[in-house]
């Protein structure tokens, strides 16, 4: 017995071989060495300063290659059964079972017996939860408050366009149509503004508001009521504005009312008039909170 | 060399019986199986490529002026996030093959995660024990898609940072808390300044992490529960019938990992994907015009313009039209989908465990009920585009807006109708699924016709009844201290008899052989199932009909 081990003359036992099959063996090799051939030419690739197609299409046939001979060499060149294999019952025997519910319940009544550590223990561990969600969330950004309420449109605001250039009565042709923010905060996200010069002059776009469209020109929040997205598209023929994202439309004339797509509300009105030097500025903020409806809006 | 390393790790860690269960481990072959592990090995290019983009992304919105390698955007404002993205697209190299390549693989994996999902409803495959798998299964679809939107937005171009408003706005349409979960989020009313570093920690590290947990206790579960099977000859509740895990499955699912990996690398180079220097910088007041998000977010954007401008207003408090299709919608959705097997089991009462897959055809009504709901969703999907297909054929959006709701309510019941119709015709064909056979019309002696079906095709096309897998033998030379724990003291050569270990008592170690060649063998350790456990073992495909 010790006598084969020492001399390691004894040959492993048969096993299962698939014998044979030529061609597949120079397959299987053939997309080996293609697979090494391509990892040099990425390497000189990158050498060479790299080139995103060329590295794409090296890459698929370095691991394309390395997969087929793998795949080839599992699928055609070892045993494929089909082998049978039992399957073993999930659930434990009844012996087993009841053992781990006796343990369980040992724990169980062992701790049991002590009711008011246990609630103790409880309250510790969930005040120490909550204490700590206290810091943690309410630094993580300022309470809502006003802030959905209000935009920084004020009384007398200055109308300046994106690049900070004031807005006159001389800006815009009939059926132009320009983003505008109050001049202290250009680009302002919640500020965006669509200021628009349609023909009809000082038009009213519904009661009460006779005096918010100075010589045709009118502006409205450009955040969408539905979803938020800047209302960009203006189109003048029919005079509406439509968002982008949902295909909101609205319509200009009629105080930006919702005519088509999921929007549920117009958008907010920004009240105008022209100063004595022709600037035109805002008579006050918005009267209704802009942009997507939240719980707190209320109406 | 191997073997001794084996026997290094045994020594310390008992590594031998759990392994070599492993390594003889029967995996049942069919294509369908794989669909799950091109979601897996999707996932393991993500891990790869976007480690390397951690390598060079910055994640701040704070603005700098761009003087990199694409000249067209020379002297722009952008943000850190934005030029860093451009950077790594330009001037490292393979950065853009990488960043092409994540964004590629992120889309294969939520769509390989989907059609596996597809598999394991329509086979059954989640029926009694694997619903904590389904239920893991649900909860990974919902992780990665979260994740993929999460980097799809990190770049800071318009069309994502579109995304990231009407994702703040989905947030602020949360009943009672929606302002306050928005705030948080974002640090504050939007854009702010924290949203790109917070969604680069959730997308890189917090998901990524679920993701990577989830996975693991859902391939153990898979491992240890063993695959399902379809049903074919010497299949049974009982038993798992395919190639073995060692050589065999090994090989193939290891080169089926490159396979994938080299799809998606021939995307990556050649595919354009999200090119975001054509896009532009995101600017809170521009937008761009005929815009979708990436694929698996369709199905919300399309209900999100379907939905009518309902917005529900009392007590002075609202609920805004968003909230039903974005946030009512997707939980009604993910909550049914991981409910689906008690679902089923209240419906079917069945408590059996199984096995074996359903054919689709064998079980019309959950065919249809699966196929009804798909039809729901891709109405969906097609309805994100309603602008472009009003554009491409000459439609008033009006038309196609109505056209759509319309279609989200008739498409469904027609779908599942006609897969119902399907499935019981083609489950209640006598032979369904087996190979055809000819009828030959033949005459005989008194000129009476009568029609005979040929023989079967030649017999290697029948499929081969599984054996066991052979016994292996062991002639490993162990040392001498191994050799007399196998043989035990009381087996000295040529004893022949069976000999328990002295040292594990428990275990049997079979018939050593005799004659001292230091050959033996070892009996898989097999646990029988009690007999009348799960009921009878279901029988082959031609027990039907």
């Amino acid at each position: 017995m010790t006598k084969v081990e020492r001399d390691g003359a004894f040959t492993p036992p048969e096993v299962e071989i698939v014998e044979g099959k030529r061609g597949m063996e120079m397959l299987v090799a053939l997309a080996f060495v293609l697979s090494v051939l391509a990892s040099i030419a990425l390497a000189v690739t990158f050498v060479l300063g790299g080139q995103p197609q060329l590295e794409g299409v090296l890459l698929f046939i370095i691991l394309a290659g390395i997969g087929v001979g793998m795949v080839a060499w599992g699928k055609y060149l070892v045993p494929q059964g089909p082998y049978s294999q039992e399957r073993e019952v999930l659930k434990s025997e009844i012996a087993e079972r009841q053992a781990f519910l006796a343990s369980l319940d040992r724990g169980q009544r062992q701790m049991g017996r002590r009711p008011f550590l246990m609630k103790l223990m409880g309250a510790s561990i969930g005040v120490f939860g909550l204490v700590n969600l206290f810091p943690f969330l309410r630094s993580l950004g300022p309470q809502p408050k006003k802030a959905l309420f209000t935009t920084p449109w004020k009384k007398g605001a200055l109308l300046v366009d994106a690049n900070g250039s004031t807005v006159t009565v001389n800006t815009l042709e009939v059926g132009g149509m320009v983003t505008v923010f109050p001049s202290y905060d250009v680009g302002g996200a919640i500020s965006q503004t669509v200021l628009i010069r349609v023909a009809n002059t000082d038009i009213t776009t519904r009661p009460g508001r006779e005096t918010w469209g100075p010589q045709g020109y009118l502006a409205y929040s450009k955040l969408c009521t539905h979803a938020g997205c800047p209302v960009g598209l203006y189109q003048e023929l029919t005079q509406q504005l439509l968002c982008p994202c949902h295909q909101s439309l609205f319509d200009v004339l009629t105080g930006a009312n919702p005519v088509f797509g999921p929007a549920p509300r117009p958008l907010p009105q920004l009240p105008l008039y022209v100063d004595s030097s022709g600037y035109i500025r805002a008579q006050s903020g918005y009267d209704e909170p802009v942009g997507p409806g939240f719980w707190e809006r209320g109406a | 060399m191997i073997t001794q390393t084996a026997d290094w790790f045994d020594e310390r860690l008992g590594i031998a019986k759990f392994t070599r269960k492993s390594l003889n481990k029967i995996f049942p072959d069919h294509w369908s199986f794989m669909l799950g592990e091109i979601a897996m090995y999707s996932f393991i290019v993500l891990l790869f490529t976007g480690v390397f983009l951690t390598l060079f992304f910055v994640p701040s919105s704070k603005e700098i002026i761009y003087h990199g390698a694409y000249k067209p955007l020379d002297g722009h404002k952008v943000s850190e996030a934005y030029a860093s993205t451009l950077d790594l697209s330009f001037s490292v190299r393979a950065g853009l093959v990488m960043r092409q390549m994540h964004h590629w693989a992120a889309n294969v994996f939520v769509a390989a995660i989907v059609v596996h999902l597809c598999r394991v409803f329509f086979t059954g495959a989640f029926r009694k024990p694997r619903e904590i798998n389904w239920v893991i299964g649900t909860m990974l679809l919902i992780l990665a898609i979260v994740n993929g939107f999460l980097g799809y937005s990190l770049p800071d171009d318009l069309i994502s940072g579109t995304g990231i408003r009407i994702a703040f706005s989905i947030l602020l349409s949360v009943p009672v808390v929606g302002s306050y979960l928005a705030f948080f989020l974002f640090g504050g009313n939007f854009p702010g300044h924290s949203i790109i570093p917070r969604f680069y920690a959730l997308h890189i590290l917090i998901i990524p992490a679920l993701i990577a947990g989830l996975l693991g206790a859902h391939l153990a579960i898979m491992w240890h529960q063993k695959h399902t099977q379809y049903k074919g000859k010497g299949k049974s509740e009982r038993n798992v019938v395919g190639v073995a895990m060692w050589p065999a499955y090994a090989l193939q699912a290891g080169g089926f990992f490159f396979l994938t990996a080299a799809v998606i690398a021939i995307l990556g180079g050649l595919v354009q994907i999200n090119p975001i220097w054509l896009y532009g910088q995101y600017i809170p007041y521009k937008v761009s015009y005929a815009v979708q998000p990436d694929w698996y977010m369709g199905w919300l954007d399309g209900a999100l313009r379907l939905m009518p401008s309902w917005e529900i207003v009392g007590f002075g408090h609202m609920i805004p039209t968003v909230f039903f299709p974005a946030v009512l919608l997707p939980g009604i959705t993910f909550t049914a989908l991981a409910l689906w097997p008690f679902i089923e089991k209240k419906i079917t009462k069945d408590t059996a465990e199984h096995h074996l897959l359903d054919n689709p055809r064998d079980v019309p009504w959950r065919t249809s009920v699966g196929v009804g709901v798909l039809a729901f969703y891709v109405v969906l999907f097609f309805a994100s585009s309603t602008d472009v297909l009003a554009n491409s054929f000459q439609l008033s959006l009006n038309f196609v807006l109505w056209g759509f709701r319309i279609l989200l309510f008739v498409v469904p019941p027609i779908a599942a109708f006609v897969a119902y119709k399907v499935a019981k015709e083609a489950g209640s064909v006598p032979g369904t699924g087996r190979r055809k056979r000819a009828n030959v019309i033949l005459r005989n002696a008194q000129g009476a016709y009568y029609t005979e079906q040929t023989a079967p095709r030649s017999p290697q096309h029948e499929e081969e009844v599984a054996e066991e897998l052979p016994e292996e033998v062991v002639y490993h030379a162990l040392d001498r201290d191994h050799r007399d724990e196998l043989v035990g003291t009381a087996a000295p050569s040529g004893a022949g008899g069976p000999a328990g270990s002295p040292s594990h008592p428990g275990v049997d170690l079979g018939p050593l052989p005799s004659g001292g060649s230091g050959i033996f063998r070892i009996p898989r350790v097999r646990r029988s199932a009690a007999p009348d456990d799960n009921g009878e073992p279901i029988g082959g495909i031609g027990d039907r009909g």
